[in-house]
């Protein structure tokens, strides 16, 4: 069967110009947000967290910072514009037209990864200027960047599929994303948790986005970062599947 | 004319867990008709188009858009299929033409040729003022044209109206009326749901009546009309009729402040009414027949199912 990649160059620009027209909303409050954890937990717990060697911990802080900012957006764009969409039922424009479940996904995961990255590099701009920050190793920044970007878009994307309403949405938000994100070594190194924190942070597939993602800026990190780079594709890869099956089968999309 | 139906429903379920919402539906459409889908609320109507449009995955059968399978061939036939849903859809994001814009691009449309295209249908559905409006601003009768216009702008062969004029007034239901109409002269398959009888006695040329997810009927309008076993009888009396005899009795329908209206049988001769009136001693001004008009056939055939299941 022939593709439609013009069909889905559409839709990806459509939902870039849907964030793009709430940018206050969508790019510069989280950018703000973000920064406040910076000033407020930077300050604060500056001599009282012990990271890397040679690393400040505002410049230990920044980069998980941007990583949170990144999951949390790439996981907004794709979960509020499709429970949006059924809301309003303008999602059916796009379930009219002939474009392939693939398609599909590929839009919607490639416009939270344009937000992810605008409001994370947002954030390293600021970092790199006031504190000094540098990367060693720019290649695994972007890599863990995007990939991340793309799971928690491809999450969102779920989210949204299995929500009825704005309330589903919420809870998913509160009880599974945000615990998940505090809890996966933004503010700290795992290895300054109680061994038991320590072992359970092992199972938390954020953990190896931030830890990853951080190596890139030190290229110190708490696992090897070929681990976080594998289970990273492997819970894109998961994420990716399920959602393919339920857009396939049309679950709470097409009746 | 090609011998491949518009569109060819083939024993087509959906159930809905214990709530069969089509009982397998067959049935074909002509190319280039004016079909006119009837049905009380919950006859499924809606849940035909939508599994036509790919909206809804049917539970079982097949639909085929000119000879094209809806699953198998999803990007052939949506392409060939125009919808209008029922609910008035709005995206507050964007305007009318940017709407109109990323729908061609969905359907890997641009160019100067498809925003020429794109400047008509607003022009012709009288929303080019407004085109930069923002569509969760719009009203009822604009946001419905807008819905036309989404579903045209890919130029479908076959256009599928659900419940068009529903809420609209007067006015804006007679162009809608005009421009499907010349859709359909132009060469259109039109495919139509309404609850305004008259709309379908008026445009369709073919009618199929739905009820509880099975077909009731399934005809030309004027078969279907002349089919009906009834004629209706006005009759205009001179004073007001207190006592009606029996058979006057079971065949009235309506009382009106000077008349009555008698609902015959067909078998029924014009001089035994003539007759019964007589032995009622009423006294005749005026009398006028009418054959019964698609809504009387409507509300006949879907009372006579409802009668059945009970």
């Amino acid at each position: 069967m022939q593709s439609n990649w013009s069909g889905c160059w559409a839709l990806f620009i459509k939902e870039v110009r849907r964030f793009y027209s709430v940018v206050v909303q969508t790019v510069f409050a989280p950018i703000v947000a973000t920064l406040l954890y910076l000033l407020v937990f930077g300050h604060v717990l500056e001599t009282q967290i012990e990271t890397y060697a040679s690393v400040s911990y505002s410049q230990f802080l920044i980069p998980g910072l941007v990583m949170m900012a990144i999951l949390q957006n790439a996981f907004s764009n794709t979960s509020s514009s499709l429970i949006q969409s059924k809301m309003h039922g303008n999602l059916s424009f796009v379930l009219l037209s002939p474009i392939s479940a693939f398609e599909f996904y590929v839009a919607f995961v490639l416009a939270s990864i344009v937000r992810g990255v605008v409001v994370g590099l947002g954030i390293l701009i600021i970092g790199v200027i006031g504190f000094d920050l540098t990367w060693q190793s720019p290649l695994w920044v972007l890599i863990f960047a995007i990939l991340s970007a793309a799971m928690m878009g491809g999450l969102g994307m779920l989210a949204g599929i299995i929500s009825d309403k704005y309330d589903h949405l919420a809870a998913f938000q509160n009880f599974v994303i945000m615990p998940l994100t505090f809890l996966s070594g933004v503010f700290y190194s795992i290895h300054a948790l109680p061994e038991f924190w320590q072992q359970l942070s092992y199972f938390n597939p954020f953990f190896y986005m931030v830890d990853g993602f951080r190596y890139g800026f030190f290229e110190q990190s708490d696992v090897s970062v070929y681990l976080s780079l594998l289970v990273t594709i492997l819970f894109l890869i998961i994420v990716s599947s399920i959602n393919l099956i339920l857009l396939r089968k049309g679950v709470k999309i097409r009746q | 004319m090609s011998n491949v139906p518009a569109v060819r429903f083939q024993h087509v379920k959906k159930e809905y867990g214990a709530l069969s919402a089509l009982k397998g539906i067959s049935f074909d459409v002509e190319e280039g008709a004016f079909f006119g889908l009837l049905g009380p609320n919950g006859a499924g109507k809606s849940t035909l188009i939508n599994a036509m449009s790919g909206l809804v995955i049917p539970t079982s059968g097949r639909i085929e858009i000119q000879g094209h399978d809806v699953i198998a061939d999803y990007r052939q036939t949506r392409r060939l299929l125009g919808l209008v849903p029922q609910e008035l859809i709005a995206d507050p994001f964007f305007s009318i033409r940017e709407l109109l814009d990323l729908q061609s691009g969905y359907f890997g449309l641009k160019g100067v040729k498809q925003r020429a295209w794109v400047g008509e249908l607003l022009e012709r559905l009288a929303l080019s003022d407004k085109s930069d409006a923002n569509t969760g601003q719009l009203s009822g009768g604009m946001k419905r044209r807008v819905l036309i216009a989404m579903a045209l702008v890919h130029r479908p062969r076959v256009l599928v109206l659900d419940e068009p004029t529903a809420g609209v007034d007067v006015d804006l239901r007679r162009t809608l009326w005009d421009f499907t109409k010349e859709l359909h002269q132009q060469g259109h398959t039109i495919i139509l749901t309404t609850h305004y009888l008259e709309e379908a006695e008026a445009l369709c040329d073919k009618v199929a009546i739905m009820q509880e997810g099975e077909i009731k009927a399934l005809d030309t309008t004027q078969s279907l009309l002349s089919k009906h076993n009834y004629r209706y009888l006005r009759v205009t009396l001179a004073q007001s009729a207190k006592n009606l005899i029996p058979p006057l009795e079971e065949r009235l329908v309506e009382r009106e402040p000077n008349g009555l209206v008698f609902k015959l049988e067909k078998t029924t001769s014009l001089s035994k009414l003539l007759a019964w009136l007589s032995e009622a001693r009423l006294e005749i001004e005026d009398i006028s027949s009418r054959d019964a008009s698609l809504e009387e056939v409507f509300l006949d055939l879907t009372a006579e199912g409802k009668s059945n299941a009970e």
